[in-house]
């Protein structure tokens, strides 16, 4: 059992819940009240989701062996044109005028895509450098966009989005959940996903049996974009307001860490949707966590980068190998399986 | 193929477009506006940025090597954090906290370089966790900034070493020319340096011929680490407190520098120079922007971003289309 690829992140996500019940004892209670679901758990969900969305796209773009940093931009970006389009508008409360500010948001997130896409397939930019010119730029852009002040909205549906409920449950759990859905059936139950993979395994080898590698190239950029966008929405639907400076900041680097805690490789050519949703979670138990057991927040930083470490040294080959032979050469443990396999199945 | 001639002759074409672009961006803002001509503005570019181009420096040996460092901000807001904390809070003399600061970056960086080097992680993900991680150090030193009143450190912020005609430059600013200056010798006349190309043009060449690949990796690292705690020192100086803000994006920038300055980022191709020149197109942005004063702030991270956009598609036109 301890050999499925989610095995370690599930544990640790447990261990991580159950932790909490020593500092809460009704950690894991859920009351409903005023017809709505509370409770350490739910929060967990909602404030995960903006997250969860953000390294669902993260997730296929990686699998193609690439990355994307500008999210953290585009949800900076969304966020600030829904906002002020909507406290632009004759009446920020009609639904219309919602549609309106969640329409441009996607259209320009799918812009913004498209750029990444073209700068990544078309020209043969490096995925990190390219997302780094987005990245540099777009924080520009959204300051730009929002005059550089916070731009506050009162919008009973726009509110919906990130912090109203529909049939007791957050609204953004349910988007968010949506979201999952609709991904894994279009990477899992067509050949799509099967596709990305081959194109991040080996682009050469893709492009000589006779896939289109950059129309699909494009299109995970511009679904990392588009998931980015909703994540925008839902921040700032939040709290009512666009921050053009700290929405959405080092949401890339969580979402990153999320899609690698999961068990995708960043060398591209497999990817999981669900390790990814459990990566998101675990992310956000930690700064729940932190919060809850009155370690001071700051530290936070800390602790994830020990956990990126952590992770990414059990998950690397070379690490693997020699811990492995440290346990032969001392008599302890298994015999390690020969290198070979260790690097076939990372598929480098 | 084109690599013999690309050796020859074609790196120095980026070089030469940053220098006609500096030189028409300076002329442009001297038509432009009044006392823009003038030594003292191109002698602030200089002072304002001294400590950006000691970062750029090491970040140049970095990506050389075919690689990445995004810790350089976090390190350079952590070496601020921890001057600080130990002269004002501690007591410590200045002359025994700088040594420390440098130290703590060099092994920061050299064990990042151990991590990526002997586990094959890649550059990005583990200088992403040293970036997390000092970030996090600096708040739990402390998440106030701590202004540094040292008289050492004052004396140090004031002087202005005069030049001639009445013009005047930081001692930052010799730090970092004496910096560009040391690296340049490295890079071009010591064997470390011509392992740094070598890794960089093609790895495992490099390690068919017996170079040593891993120790030039870490080496690369630990004098990433060391120009960035320097960089922070500088920093200390000129900005008279230690907090962990300071420097925020300062990666970007460091990696926007040494892209405009023609360093290829898949490694192997680009000069220091180049970095220098960079620094100075990204400071003269800020300086335009400045000088506008209609403009906002927010503008120079949009025209950033659009010379990076120009400098990597013309990179890409340089090296020629490799095969996706």
């Amino acid at each position: 059992m301890t050999k499925h690829r989610l095995f370690w992140p599930a544990t640790v996500l447990a261990a991580l819940l159950l932790a909490n019940v020593l500092f809460t004892p009704d950690f894991f209670a859920i009351r409903v009240k005023d017809g709505h679901l509370y409770g350490s758990l739910i929060d967990i969900l909602h404030f995960g989701a903006p997250l969860i969305l953000v390294a669902l796209g993260m997730t296929l773009v990686i699998a193609t062996s690439g990355i994307d940093l500008s999210v953290g931009s585009t949800v900076a970006i969304a966020g600030a044109l829904a906002c002020l389009h909507i406290s632009g508008a004759a009446d920020p409360a009609s639904p219309g005028t919602v549609f309106g500010a969640v329409a441009i948001a996607l259209a320009v997130a799918l812009v913004l895509g498209l750029i990444n896409g073209v700068l990544v397939a078309g020209v043969g930019v490096q995925p990190i450098i390219a997302t780094l010119i987005l990245m540099v730029a777009g924080r520009g852009v959204a300051q730009l966009v929002t005059d550089g002040q916070i731009v506050t909205v009162t919008s009973e549906p726009y509110k919906l989005i990130g912090g109203g409920y529909w049939l007791t449950m957050p609204f953004a759990i349910l988007l968010a959940v949506l979201v999952v859905l609709l991904t894994s059936l279009l990477t899992r139950r067509t050949a799509l996903g099967l596709l990305l993979e081959s194109v991040g395994g080996n682009p050469v080898a893709s492009r000589l049996v006779g896939i289109r590698a950059m129309g699909l190239i494009c299109l995970v950029y511009v679904f990392s974009a588009l998931c980015a966008a909703v994540a925008g929405l839902m921040i700032s639907s939040n709290v009512s307001s666009a921050d053009g400076n700290n929405a959405g900041l080092w949401i890339e680097l969580d979402a990153i860490l999320a899609v690698v805690v999961g068990g995708t490789a960043l060398t591209g050519g497999r990817f999981s949707l669900g390790g990814t949703v459990i990566g998101a979670l675990l992310i956000q138990t930690l700064s729940t966590t932190v919060y809850t057991i009155g370690i001071p927040p700051e530290t936070t930083l800390v602790f994830k980068a020990f956990v990126v470490i952590a992770v990414c040294l059990i998950q690397s080959p070379a690490f693997r190998a020699k811990a492995a032979r440290r346990r032969a050469r001392t008599g302890r443990g298994p015999t390690p399986r020969p290198l070979t396999t260790e690097n076939t199945e990372v598929g480098a | 193929m084109s690599a013999i001639t690309a050796a020859r002759g074609r790196p120095y074409i980026p070089l030469l477009v940053t220098s006609a672009l500096l030189i028409s961006m300076f002329g442009a803002g001297s038509v432009q506006y009044d006392g823009f001509f003038s030594g003292q503005v191109l002698l602030n570019l200089l002072i304002d940025n001294a400590f950006l181009l000691v970062v750029a420096v090491g970040m140049t040996f970095v990506v050389l090597t075919g690689g990445i460092d995004l810790s350089v901000g976090a390190m350079v807001a952590l070496s601020t954090v921890i001057s600080a904390w130990l002269v004002e809070r501690h007591g410590w003399p200045p002359l025994l906290v700088i040594p420390l600061v440098l130290a703590v970056g060099t092994g920061a960086g050299l064990a990042m370089g151990w991590v990526i080097h002997s586990f094959e992680i890649q550059p990005f993900i583990v200088t992403l966790a040293g970036m997390f991680l000092a970030r996090g150090l600096c708040y739990t030193i402390s998440i106030d900034s701590i202004s540094l009143t040292d008289p050492a450190y004052t004396a140090f912020a004031q002087t202005r070493i005069p030049l001639p005609g009445d013009l005047f430059v930081s001692p930052s600013v010799l730090i970092a020319v004496g910096v560009l200056v040391i690296a340049f010798a490295v890079l071009h006349y010591t064997r470390l340096g011509r392992n740094v190309y070598a890794l960089g043009g093609s790895e495992q060449s490099a390690r068919l011929m017996g170079l040593p690949a891993g120790r030039t990796k870490m080496a690369v690292y630990a004098v990433s680490g060391f120009c960035s705690a320097l960089g922070g020192v500088l920093l200390t100086f000129y900005m008279l407190s230690g907090y962990g803000l300071h420097a925020v994006g300062l990666e970007l920038d460091a990696i926007a520098a040494v892209v405009i300055g023609g360093t290829l980022l898949t490694g192997g191709s680009g000069y220091l120079l180049g970095t220098a020149l960079g620094v100075l197109v990204l400071g003269l942005i800020q300086t335009v922007i400045t000088f506008q004063g209609t403009l906002s702030s927010w503008w120079t991270r949009i025209v950033v971003g659009g010379l990076l956009f120009v400098f990597i598609l013309f990179q890409r036109l340089i090296a020629g289309r490799r095969k996706v």
